[in-house]
């Protein structure tokens, strides 16, 4: 077996004296498609901010596609392949949804490909047309519904044309058809070979879309496994559900 | 190719502008005319900065007042250089000010930011104020050439060129940004900086790149300076009121765009003129507080902001 995608080594979080994340390892094959679950507070968004640079991990060692990550901006790491959705989505509200695409092309695809798309133009056209907003393209985010916010959000995340995607709580707040259209985009993409770790809380959604399934409690991991047999875990079902 | 057609236009525009002054006839339009097109510089300058990426300078008088001591200091040292050398220079000296200034408050975000500009101002005032060999708080007189070094006319009029010439070069660089991945890359940092770091956009080099474009203009914006006045003290270099106008004519005008200041500047620029000269100079800082306000209830995204949606 070839190494693995991404590999995470005794990370470790604190702010202050309260300790976020500690000795988290991880690794997550090409092509993969990982859930992290965890309960409110258990180190998710910790996790995911130390895997994009955000923020920087205190301890331990991130490895991506054979660079070591400790220590780079995180544009340098968008521009190595690890595409990120925000929680709360942070489209720019001044550009328009066409702009909004065309900054990722601009500043991380063709830097990865070591040059200048041919036409940026009609490949941000592709990733609206991929989301269905491609009929909005000159409309501002302000003007989107909070769905289509998502899909602006995923679109974006793909304009930098990543090889990992961290799709972070990128359901929250939507009805049952709007998860089902999520879930299929992301699907699709992992379809076109984009390694993809979900960060969700809706369970239907995880236990759908999860090839394997993490769990975070407290700032540790305490299971890693088949989704199936995970969830019956007496541990984890006692951290969701109290014992 | 588009912004070559620009420069081309701009450069007729230019030409169009001189020649009707000459037609006038009067010295006092190049007077005039020469403060109005200086502010065209310092406005698109600040913009750069503060309407594409979002980052309010309060310390506009700095910049200036560096680049009019630069000619200070060369005029006492090489005064055979010619001013275009001269501004070179002084535009040189203000970017690297500014590149090292946005090194140290960068991190800064807001009213944090902007508050440390202005301080950065008083600093290098206080600096001023203290140099014996530009004359420190007494001032420095500059003895103005009577004539113009390349063309028959006075030097007023050679100034009111160079400062033209320097406002075609500035606005067509602030247009020419806009639309480039520079100018994309402005944007993402002034709507969400996280995201634009997200999206790839390396946010603190692009900064710098403001920063140092930015404070190079207004250098260059002030270096003509000293022959102008041929009185130049700290007080009246480090002027708040050029702080005040600079930000003022953006935000009348509309921040998004190239546009927005040249037209702050032009109206505002004609208006203090006009004022100064038929009421009284103290007036003219009264009508840019007046306009301020106005604009900022009436419409906040300035005068191009009525145009676009």
């Amino acid at each position: 077996m070839s190494a693995p995608l991404l590999q995470v080594e005794g990370l470790g979080k604190r702010f202050g004296g309260f300790v976020a994340l500690s000795d988290i390892e991880l690794e997550v094959a090409e092509g993969e498609r990982l859930g992290l679950i965890g309960p409110n507070g258990s180190g998710k968004s910790t996790l995911v901010n130390c895997l994009c640079g955000t923020l920087r991990n205190d301890a331990g060692q991130v490895t991506f596609g054979g660079h070591r990550l400790d220590g780079l901006p995180a544009h340098r790491r968008t521009r190595l392949g690890i595409a990120r959705s925000f929680q709360l989505p942070r489209p720019f509200p001044t550009l328009t949804l066409a702009e909004n695409v065309r900054v990722p092309i601009l500043y991380a695809a063709d830097v990865k490909l070591g040059r200048i798309p041919a036409d940026p133009r009609r490949r941000c056209e592709e990733l609206l047309d991929m989301v269905g907003l491609l009929a909005k393209a000159d409309r501002k985010p302000a003007d989107l519904t909070q769905i289509e916010m998502r899909k602006l959000e995923l679109a974006r995340t793909m304009a930098s044309e990543p090889r990992l995607l961290i799709a972070d709580e990128a359901m929250a707040g939507l009805s049952h058809q709007e998860v089902d259209d999520i879930l299929a985009l992301l699907m699709m993409l992992n379809g076109q070979g984009v390694t993809i770790i979900m960060i969700e809380h809706i369970m239907r959604a995880v236990l759908a879309f999860s090839q394997r399934l993490v769990v975070l409690v407290a700032g540790r991991k305490i299971a890693d496994g088949d989704p199936q047999d995970i969830v019956r875990q007496p541990d984890v079902v006692a951290a969701y559900l109290g014992s | 190719m588009r912004n070559l057609l620009f420069i081309l236009l701009a450069i007729v525009a230019a030409v169009a502008t001189f020649a009707a002054a000459k037609l006038i006839g009067n010295a006092y339009v190049f007077f005039a005319g020469y403060v109005v097109l200086q502010y065209i510089v310092l406005a698109t300058a600040w913009n750069i900065l503060g309407g594409y990426t979002g980052y309010v300078n309060f310390g506009t008088a700095a910049f200036f007042a560096l680049g009019a001591y630069t000619t200070v200091v060369l005029h006492k040292t090489v005064p055979f250089l010619p001013l275009p050398a001269m501004m070179l220079v002084g535009g040189v000296i203000s970017g690297v000010i500014g590149l090292g200034m946005g090194y140290l408050t960068l991190r800064l975000r807001g009213t944090f930011f902007s508050i440390a500009t202005l301080a950065m101002a008083v600093v290098a005032q206080t600096l001023i104020t203290n140099w014996n060999f530009v004359g420190g708080s007494r001032g420095a007189y500059i003895i103005r050439p009577a004539s113009s070094p390349i063309f028959p006319g006075d030097y007023i009029q050679y100034l009111f060129v160079v400062m033209l010439l320097l406002s075609v070069i500035s606005v067509s660089a602030a247009r020419a940004i806009q639309h480039s991945r520079l100018g994309y890359g402005f944007s993402a940092i002034r709507d969400d900086e996280a995201a634009a770091e997200a999206s790839g956009v390396p946010t603190l080099r692009l900064k710098l790149i403001a920063t140092a474009l930015s404070g190079g203009l207004m250098g260059m914006a002030g270096a003509p300076l000293p022959y102008y006045v041929t009185y130049l003290d700290p007080a009246s270099g480090f002027s708040l009121s050029y702080a005040v106008n600079t930000i003022a004519m953006p935000l009348i005008g509309g921040t998004a765009t190239w546009l927005g200041p040249v037209i702050g500047a032009i109206l505002l620029g004609t208006l203090q003129q006009v004022a100064t000269v038929t009421i009284s100079s103290a007036l003219s800082l009264l009508l840019v507080g007046l306009l301020l306000v106005g604009f900022v209830i009436a419409a906040p995204k300035g005068i191009v902001g009525w145009f676009t949606r």
